[in-house]
């Protein structure tokens, strides 16, 4: 259950994986392009990541001022310390109002939380409201990305999908047919909605507001039809200042999709005139990730998903291969924090390229953190003992530089004379695929003796 | 509870307070803001179209109108639906096409904020099958930063910006229009205000 | 000026012409160049894979052989990348900072602190450049291409004199091979991936020779190269700036 070997399993199809590859590099050569359009986009970054800082570094007075001024807007503001917390304090609304059929449009938090199939179970009603996340509700699976929830689907798994649920004609995987059907299907669940959930993409402490940001409007529609509207949000959405926003809704979505800004941009500060509005700021180990220097700026993220566009890995193994609520780059620097022996393999599915660190709009040192988290893990678990192992040995051989040019030698002698079939075998994970090199006669050091040593 | 735990775990464990960045961009590049909207839009799936002055706006609304059976907003003569005689937004369900004025329109996006008190019902511009926005030259700004300066005086209980049709790209990344609100999004640009 | 020459112990045992490539330019341009007989290796290994700790010893050693060089120069932007970042975890003597700063990839040095006038290489080749991750990202040698600003690299500048050679243009620019030190084992499947797309990006725009500033990403695409029997080699980026008319590689 690991992810190399998740992994694995998704590359076996060649064809699939090269079309989820162009895929999402298509997705970062439009967000290059977007991020070229003009001269300041590194001073943004700066920026927003300097706003995240100090954000994180008063975090407790901006969230007790946004409570302050939601609460006099008429925002009804809840605190949660975990994801059971949480689901509680939505149950518990929704039992007030009698609600039992809601629409909910995109929201990480939850999804880290469970909360459908804690609602469900509690005899509610819950309906993805985002195309990409009904697709995968209906499919009974989880969002692969952050951003792009079906982007491991085919159009033909689509079709197939919605003839089965919204009863459509085959259509040969016709995205424009497909998703008028999903537009029919989802008004009639936006016209019967009893509350509406929405996540948040920023929430300003100096005016008691929120920000939710969408392409398809999903979540507009269901607000601002549904007699309740509940807000989840991690306490480190927080920004200070209003104007703070001009800088991080100008990175996000060319971040996220290249686009110039989503197509809606709604931000909330007063409950709609004869509605409830409620907003649950949800701690579920962020604290925690606060106290952990290393690892603290992972709460700049603006969850835009740049990093798993731009991953190689990510975009060869899919995103259920980290077996994680966010996957990807930041996924696997967040959940080793949430269960560390639960995502140990996962700060290990990087060749630390480093490229997820430079696409980041709030810069995040994710590659940095993926080599913290490597450090942290092999020491408190023994998940590896081979490795281990290993590796100490490769440290002691380093120190000893006789014995090391000795089994370097043997080594490649070994490899010019052992028969093919007992160098390339099972156990030589490196050869399976590749050849090793071909050892030369002499080492450099060996040449070097030679050839130089005696001129001093 | 939650808030004592949180704001407690929040104290021991944040770093001493950093610096908050003043944030300085440049303004104006000197670009020409209304051409510079109009590619931005198109690029998120809008319309952008010229008018001389709020009657020629009018006819073209009028055009947009065609067969459309219910229609409300800012051209009263064309309305057949009176948005403040509504009083739950399912009823908006039939709306065929909604007109609202803008209030502040950014270059850079080709997004125009709009806020409650011009939409009368904040579903209008997501449940309409279609939208028209109004916007004037000089309600122009260049970029975000500009735009939020502009609107930090603004009282609203709730405000967005739009800044094309609804759309998707779940399917295999195909950018299809009209995914749950408006399946068009036509602005038209006026002068600057004469007053 | 002294160097010290530090050759990884992977390029040492399996790529000796990159080694001597890379003194023999360093002679040729007049330096006074010196291989310390102890050199091991710089540590890497170990830390990636998360076992930093066994690698402080490694790490003291280098420190050892080549504290009393005015540079260490390495044929690798990865080893280099180690040293200077990494080499904090060790205590931090003033050698271990003189270190840190001092320790530079074979490029770094020949842009920054040699003149290149007299090397006179010729190369007359279609040639790709990889951009091995480290050098590119960790060590800056060019603008990556997530990060806006005015392009440079100090890697095409230096190829750029070498007569003769013809660089292709790549569709994915400064994508990983996917090496990535254990990583290449550890994650088998996705690795050779990686390695697969980024050859057959250089074999789409007609590159003979691939060429890089780090031998490890070059071994494990050499790896899949000769295991499918592809039309193209490898080459450290100091193989080609040591190839000349005139001279014959040594090996």
């Amino acid at each position: 259950m690991s992810h190399p070997s998740e992994a694995q399993k998704f590359i076996k199809n060649e064809n699939r994986v090269n079309w989820h590859d162009e895929s999402l590099w298509h997705v970062r050569e439009k967000r290059d392009k977007a991020a070229n359009l003009f001269p300041e986009w590194e001073q943004l970054r700066e920026k927003a990541s300097q706003i995240k800082a100090h954000s994180l570094s008063r975090l407790d007075h901006y969230l007790e001022e946004f409570e302050k001024n939601a609460t006099a807007n008429g925002i009804k503001v809840h605190w949660a310390n975990d994801a059971i917390e949480h689901n509680e304090i939505v149950y518990n609304i929704f039992r007030e109002h009698g609600v039992k059929r809601i629409v909910k449009s995109k929201s990480m938090l939850t999804e880290e939380c469970h909360l459908n199939p804690f609602l469900e179970k509690h005899g509610v009603e819950v309906i993805d409201s985002d195309l990409g996340e009904r697709i995968v509700q209906l499919a009974k699976e989880t969002p692969s990305h952050i951003v792009l929830p079906a982007i491991h689907k085919k159009r033909m798994e689509i079709d197939e999908l919605f003839q089965k649920h919204l009863h459509t004609q085959p259509s040969n995987g016709d995205a424009i047919y497909l998703t008028a059907a999903a537009r029919e299907h989802l008004r009639q669940k936006f016209m019967k909605a009893d509350a509406a959930l929405t996540g948040v993409n920023f929430a300003i402490a100096e005016t008691g507001e929120f920000v939710v940001c969408t392409n398809e409007g999903n979540a507009d529609m269901g607000v601002h039809l549904a007699p309740l509207h509940i807000a989840s949000m991690g306490i480190e959405k927080m920004i200070p200042r209003y104007e703070d926003l001009g800088v991080f809704i100008r990175l996000l979505a060319r971040s996220a999709t290249g686009q110039q800004v989503t197509t809606y941009t709604s931000q909330f500060r007063k409950p709609r005139e004869g509605t409830e509005l409620h907003i649950i700021l949800v701690d579920n180990g962020r604290t925690v990730q606060l106290g952990r220097e290393k690892y603290r700026r992972s709460l700049h993220c603006i969850r835009c998903g740049a990093c798993m566009n731009t991953c190689p890995v990510y975009r060869r193994s899919g995103g259920h291969s980290y077996q994680s609520v966010v996957p990807g780059p930041i996924g696997s620097i967040l959940s080793p924090g949430i269960d560390m022996k639960k995502h140990a393999s996962l700060p290990f599915a990087s060749s630390l390229c480093g490229s997820c660190s430079d696409v980041c709009p709030v810069k995040i040192d994710i590659h940095q953190q993926l080599y913290a988290w490597r450090q942290d893990i092999t020491r408190e678990t023994n998940e590896e003992p081979s490795k281990k192992f290993s590796m100490k040995l490769a440290g002691w051989l380093f120190t000893h530089p006789n014995l090391y040019r000795k089994a370097g030698k043997f080594g490649r002698k070994a490899l010019k004379i052992l028969p093919r079939w007992m160098v390339y075998n099972s156990l030589n994970a490196w050869g399976k695929q590749r050849e090793l090199p071909e050892p030369p006669k002499q080492s450099f050091q060996e040449w070097y003796q030679q050839n130089r040593q005696k001129n001093g | 509870m939650g808030k004592a735990d949180i704001l407690k775990a929040i104290k021991k464990n944040r770093p001493e307070e950093l610096p908050i960045p003043s944030l300085d961009f440049p303004a104006s590049t000197g670009q020409d803001l209304k051409m510079l909207f109009q590619e931005r839009l198109s690029a998120g799936g809008g319309e952008v179209i010229f008018a001389k002055d709020s009657l020629e706006a009018e006819e073209l609304v009028k055009k947009q109108v065609g067969d459309y059976q219910y229609v409300a907003g800012a051209f009263e003569k064309l309305n057949t639906l009176d948005l403040s005689a509504i009083h739950d937004p399912h009823e908006l369900e039939l709306l065929d096409l909604a007109v609202f004025e803008g209030i502040l329109g950014v270059a850079e996006n080709g997004a125009i904020w709009v806020n409650e008190d011009t939409l009368v019902h904040r579903a209008a511009p997501f449940i309409t099958q279609h939208l028209v926005l109004l916007i004037r030259e000089d309600q122009l700004v260049d970029k975000m930063h500009e735009a939020y300066k502009r609107l930090r005086t603004q009282d609203y209980g709730h405000g967005v910006f739009i800044a094309g049709p609804s759309k998707t790209a779940d399917i295999e990344q195909s950018l299809v229009i009209g995914a749950h609100g408006p399946k068009s999004l036509l602005v038209i640009m006026l002068p600057p205000s004469q007053d | 000026m002294h160097i010290g020459l530090f050759i990884p112990c992977y390029v040492d045992q399996f790529y000796p012409q990159a080694a001597i490539a890379t003194l023999e330019l360093l002679e040729k341009l007049g330096h006074q160049v010196s291989v310390p007989p102890d050199q091991t290796c710089c540590g890497q290994p170990m830390a990636n894979s998360g076992y930093e700790r066994y690698a402080r010893q490694t790490m003291e050693l280098f420190v050892e052989n080549f504290a009393e060089y005015d540079y260490v120069v390495a044929p690798s932007g990865s080893c280099v990348y180690h040293v200077r970042k990494h080499y904090d975890t060790i205590e931090q003597t003033s050698e271990v900072l003189k270190i840190r700063e001092k320790t530079l990839d074979i490029c770094e040095f020949l842009v920054n602190h040699s003149t290149t006038d007299s090397l006179k290489s010729s190369f007359p080749y279609k040639v790709g450049l990889h951009q091995s991750c480290h050098g590119q990202r960790g060590l800056r040698f060019a603008k990556s291409s997530e990060v806006v600003g005015e392009p440079f690299s100090i890697v095409r500048q230096l190829l750029d004199k070498v007569e003769g050679i013809e660089l292709i243009d790549l569709q994915r620019a400064d994508e990983c091979c996917g090496f990535g030190g254990t990583f290449a084992v550890a994650e088998e499947a996705v690795s050779v991936k990686m390695g697969k797309d980024r050859i057959q990006d250089h074999i789409l725009n007609g590159a003979q020779v691939i060429t890089g500033t780090d031998m490890s990403c070059l071994m494990h695409m050499e790896g899949i190269i000769r295991r499918r029997k592809l039309p193209l080699r490898v080459m450290h980026i100091c193989e080609i700036l040591n190839h000349s008319e005139q001279h014959e590689p040594s090996i």
